[in-house]
């Protein structure tokens, strides 16, 4: 103790302290552009309820448990709760956040392609949880309009 | 120094000893015994999750139960009270003091885990460990959740008054020649933990009346159909819980501090820096808890708060990590069994500490979250880090404890079997979690890498069931008819380290 250099753990702390600036100057940029949201985003209001996805379009359509949505559009989700907290997630598109009673949380997303993916509820709210399930169906855009 | 036991004495006369070797033993024997209790329930969970659709579980409900029980109890009733254990034996000796600064309060300390633990599991609550309202308000069904409130209740005060004992005994009672630089870094260990659990504790312990009172219809604190705010009690909840995390790991870094030296043969390569990292890690534990809310829709700024408070403690315990590591280097390194424990979690504690600051940067916490890469980084933490230090060092006290030395060569394919196992549930459930499978679920549908994942984690776990049966049967063949220990130096090592073995607390 005290009578060896310690250097080389000085300099190694130095590194780590690099790295840990380095990863979070990335995710502080990425996550700065991942947040800004179109302005031309449609909104589709989100409710998590025990155990089901239900869906509002802007035009006042509304869906049960599937999601419909055109490719290549941008869209806003408003996402609530009913009852108690879920967490609305299609992981294909890394869109995740909570349903929270009370309160109305936003994420956007764009779909690229043309497909159907999981929709899932990713925070626990129960005794159906592990089944409170849904779809989201992308679909061709219209040609015209 | 031969800590207890070498001469049978009956049983009540250990249990309303307030000595603190006596207390330490009550403290091990309990908090191993939730051990395979906790352990017994995550094998049923991973032998539900072998193959989607029901396996051996009837109902959701069950399922939801055995996973809240298994982390509640593996981290109350195993994790904290196990190093209460190691505290009690060693913490009065390294300061060289005759017992525990408040010995009756040691003693109460003790007797209020084991019915806090029986209301856990008589409860046997299904709203996870974190029970966060409004599900635990409005959905989870009583009286098991009332349970679970008074049992943690309990486990509450239990460590404050334990927090306040190691404090006061380290401060207070330590011999006037020694120095603070000069206790030994596990009582260190156990000073900042301490002093950790005593700023972090009192908020949940507020969280949790209040949740008892929402239950009960007479507020409406985390209620929104009464006005309150959920995330309210998210944010109280983590204020205490995310340094819990250093409360829980820090004296397992402290366990290592005391094996890697000794089984190197080597003085630690800097006691100063060990203190440093400790005291640094439980200042920026305050830092970071609501990196566990990003998902509850924090702002941008929020979020890169906590972000930076997280990214801070890496250095830290990069800190740690080096330190091992050049302890070990150039040392004539004697790979028994404790050392295997230890240096596995040190291997361990680097990667767990890899996947955190994955889920810290904010993108990539979208992906991670709530997932089963969450299960997989959290545990190699609790149980690739924690409890491999710990087991490591209980076979480290075991022959001062018993007076008697286990199979070594069991204790080594324990370890290995182990470690394989950690490696396959954690490691592989970090996958699982990044193709997207949700934590927290009963069932799942057949999608093909998930269930090859599922399985590959069921048999790690299996794996492990099994080395801790051996674990089981070492343990209680050798504290009986184990070859007596040199308890000089059991492990063959050649030399005392450090501390006086022969200190030894008469009864009083």
């Amino acid at each position: 103790m005290g009578h060896h250099s310690n250097w080389p753990e000085w300099v190694y702390v130095g590194v780590v302290i690099a790295l840990m600036v380095w990863v979070g100057s990335e995710a502080w940029n990425a996550e700065r552009l991942v947040e800004h949201i179109p302005a031309d985003a449609e909104v589709i209001k989100v409710t998590g309820q025990q155990w089901f996805w239900s869906f509002e379009h802007e035009d006042g359509t509304k869906e049960i448990g599937e999601l419909h949505v055109k490719v290549g559009k941008a869209y806003k989700f408003e996402i609530t709760s009913k009852d108690v907290n879920h967490s609305f997630n299609i992981h294909d598109y890394v869109v995740l956040l909570d349903a929270i009673p009370g309160r109305v949380n936003t994420v956007w997303f764009a779909p690229m392609e043309v497909g159907e993916h999981d929709i899932q509820c990713r925070e626990y709210c129960g005794l159906i949880h592990y089944n409170m399930r849904g779809k989201l169906i992308v679909e061709e855009a219209e040609p015209s309009s | 120094m031969v800590l207890e036991l070498q001469k049978p004495r009956p049983i009540w006369q250990i249990m309303f000893s307030t000595h603190h070797t006596d207390v330490g033993l009550l403290y091990l024997i309990t908090s191993l015994s939730f051990l395979f209790m906790g352990g017994a329930l995550a094998l049923g969970i991973r032998a539900e999750l072998f193959l989607p659709g029901s396996q051996i579980i009837a109902d959701s409900m069950t399922f939801n139960r055995m996973f809240t029980v298994h982390g509640t109890t593996l981290i109350f009733l195993f994790i904290l009270p196990f190093a209460s254990a190691v505290g009690n034996y060693l913490v009065p000796i390294m300061v060289r003091y005759k017992d525990m600064a408040y010995p009756k309060l040691n003693a109460i300390a003790f007797w209020m885990i084991p019915p806090a633990g029986a209301l856990i599991w008589l409860g046997f609550a299904d709203f996870t460990w974190y029970a966060t309202p409004p599900y635990s308000i409005i959905s989870a069904p009583g009286p098991a959740a009332d349970m679970w409130i008074f049992g943690l209740k309990i486990l509450g005060i239990s460590s404050v008054l334990g927090a306040i004992n190691f404090i006061v005994t380290i401060l207070k009672c330590k011999h006037p020649d020694m120095s603070m630089g000069q206790v030994p870094l596990l009582a260190w260990s156990f000073l900042t933990s301490s002093l950790i659990i005593l700023v972090a504790i009192p908020t949940f312990a507020a969280a949790l009346l209040m949740l008892l009172t929402d239950r009960l219809g007479v507020s409406g604190f985390f209620n929104p159909a009464m006005g309150g705010d959920p995330i309210a009690y998210q944010h109280l909840f983590w204020f205490t819980f995310h340094p819990e995390v250093y409360v829980l790991v820090i004296p397992a870094i402290g366990m290592m501090y005391e094996i890697i030296p000794r089984f190197s043969r080597k003085p630690i390569f800097s006691h100063s820096s060990g203190i440093f990292a400790f005291v640094l890690l439980s200042l920026v534990s305050f830092s970071s808890w609501a990196h566990h809310m990003y998902a509850t829709g924090m702002s941008f700024t929020e979020k890169t708060v906590f972000m930076i408070g997280t990214l801070a403690a890496v250095p830290a315990s990069a800190m740690h990590v080096f330190n091992f590591i050049a302890t070990m280097w150039n040392g004539r390194i004697k790979f028994a069994t404790p050392m295997m424990w230890a240096v596995g979690g040190i291997a361990l504690f680097f990667s767990a500490g890899a996947g955190g600051v994955v889920n810290a940067a904010m993108p990539l916490d979208f992906q991670t979250h709530d997932s089963y890469w969450v299960v997989g980084h959290f545990h190699l933490f609790v149980m690739g880090t924690i409890a491999f230090g710990s087991i490591g060092f209980f076979y480290y006290i075991f022959p001062y404890v018993t007076g008697r030395m286990y199979n070594e060569r069991m204790g080594q394919i324990h370890f290995i079997l182990s470690f394989i196992g950690t490696v396959l549930v954690f490691f592989t459930q970090h996958v699982l979690g990044l193709y997207g499978m949700p934590r927290r679920v009963y069932d799942y549908p057949p999608i093909p890498e998930w269930i090859t994942m599922n399985q590959i984690a069921s048999v790690g776990a299996m794996i492990i069931g099994v080395s801790m049966v051996l674990f089981l049967i070492n343990m209680i063949y050798s504290s009986g008819k184990g070859k007596l220990a040199d308890t000089d130096d059991p492990f063959n090592l050649g030399g005392k380290y450090y501390y006086p073995f022969e200190a030894k607390n008469p009864h009083h």
